[in-house]
């Protein structure tokens, strides 16, 4: 198997199961990177999200298992109950402590695109009623990674867009609508 | 990250605890966590506090090996093993079960909750073991705090329990000690699955969100220890996060439950 040259990660909470429904509608079933989600979700949540998610989108879409192996092209999301962080070839996870009251946690996904990607990662923060997330997105930027912004104004929530707004230094802010063109055109990844 | 490698290998090398096959993004996200509750500033930093101060090795090694779990995590997994798996588990007169990194025990006592609730906890000997002799300590005591305990509640209601939940522990003063009668046949001893061996053959084992914290190739040699400590038509049950890919014996199991991970041993 190839080594996944770069990664994707996402992260939403309150209204973000529409939010991700538009952007990973508009993905196309080939691309060139691993995609993570991180959605705020309760414990018990069953496999509707990845039902409702899967409707209508082109891309292949699973709930992440412990050490599966970075594919380009293929997406995951965040198991209830865990954090979800990506290594170098697998994404691994734990069931530490707690983030910003969430587990799975925004910023600890990441963090550890950060670490272990660098300037091949990019952060998508959508819209969200808490803060997680704004902190590693901040990081993502910093190891030479870009951010990706859902417009505050359009979000159901604007917490955590306004708190990435702040926390980073060149944030590409837009509506919901452009950010799947936006990951696919981008070659500076 | 070079910091990270020579880290880790200074503690193998100065203490001989074995980091250097753990998953290295959570082990990172750990080990910057000491650095951050140390004070050092950077992880060179915490190698220098760690090479010439055992006690900060303590810190660091609690850190390290300490998981979060609740009581009766995930309901359904639970239910399934009463329905699916404590049925099997009635047909031998004398029962061994192994909670393979029990942590601060939480899993143990639910475990014991379901086999008394059965009738099977009189029979059982129920081995409960981690490599942290600290969180084994609070395992054995068995006290929780009663806001967290009143929150399982709801948990082993939705894990098909009936009996009142308050009924298995004694509350005092914020916390919540658990019943006396749930100890019983339940021994915690220190066991390391990274380096230690085999020592009986069980009908049931859980290991429950250990091995997420191991790479693939440890992940291979405790599946390894785990499928050796097994009776044939013994259980092995994951985390839910958690599949049997990793195993060298995937193939000698059956599944009981996909969804809850919960698979029987045929060869």
């Amino acid at each position: 198997m190839k080594a996944v040259k770069k990664v994707v990660v996402i992260g939403a909470s309150l209204g973000g199961i529409a939010a991700l429904e538009v952007v990973l509608g508009a993905m196309p079933s080939s691309f060139d990177a691993a995609v993570a989600i991180v959605q705020h979700r309760a414990v018990d949540s069953s496999d509707r999200l990845l039902a409702i998610l899967r409707r209508g989108a082109s891309i292949e879409l699973s709930e992440a298992f412990d050490k599966q192996p970075l594919v380009a092209g293929e997406f995951v999301i965040a198991p209830p109950g865990y954090h979800m962080m990506v290594d170098e070839t697998c994404f691994s996870l734990s069931t530490e402590a707690h983030v910003q009251g969430a587990r799975p946690s925004i910023d600890v996904l990441f963090e550890s695109a950060a670490r272990s990607f660098g300037r091949r990662a990019a952060a998508v923060v959508l819209t969200s009623a808490s803060e997680d997330g704004a902190a590693g997105a901040r990081m993502v930027e910093a190891s030479g990674g870009f951010v990706v912004i859902q417009d505050p104004d359009e979000a159901l929530s604007s917490c955590l867009p306004a708190a990435a707004i702040e926390s980073c230094e060149r944030p590409r802010v837009m509506e919901l609508a452009g950010i799947a063109g936006h990951l696919v055109q981008e070659r500076a990844l | 990250m070079v910091e990270v490698d020579l880290l880790v290998d200074a503690i193998f090398q100065a203490y001989g605890h074995d980091f250097r096959d753990y998953s290295r993004a959570s082990l990172t996200r750990r080990l910057l966590k000491a650095v951050e509750d140390e004070k050092v500033g950077t992880l060179s930093g915490l190698q220098e506090r760690i090479l010439h101060d055992s006690a900060c090795m303590d810190r660091v090694l609690n850190v390290l090996s300490v998981h979060v779990t609740s009581m009766f995590r995930d309901p359904s997994f639970y239910r399934k093993l009463r329905t699916d798996v404590l049925p099997y588990l009635e047909t031998y007169p004398h029962i061994r079960i192994w909670v393979a990194g029990c942590a601060t025990g939480e899993e143990v006592y639910s475990l014991a909750i379901l086999l008394q609730e059965a009738n099977l906890l009189e029979r059982t000997r129920l081995y409960a073991t981690d490599v942290n002799p600290a969180v084994l300590d609070k395992a054995r005591e068995g006290i929780f705090p009663l806001q967290a305990v009143r929150k399982y509640t709801q948990n082993y209601i939705d894990s098909g329990g009936t009996q009142d939940f308050s009924g298995y522990y004694s509350a005092r003063y914020g916390h919540a000690k658990m019943s006396k009668s749930l100890h019983r046949g339940v021994l915690f001893s220190s066991h390391n699955l990274v380096t230690d061996a085999s020592f009986n053959e069980f009908h049931l084992i859980l290991c429950r969100n250990v091995m997420i914290y191991f790479n693939l190739e440890l992940q291979a040699r405790v599946h390894g220890l785990l499928f050796e400590s097994l009776r044939r038509l013994g259980t092995l049950c994951l985390g839910r996060g958690e599949v049997l890919r990793g195993s060298p014996h995937e193939g000698a199991f059956d599944v009981i439950s996909a969804s809850e991970r919960i698979f029987q041993r045929i060869r």
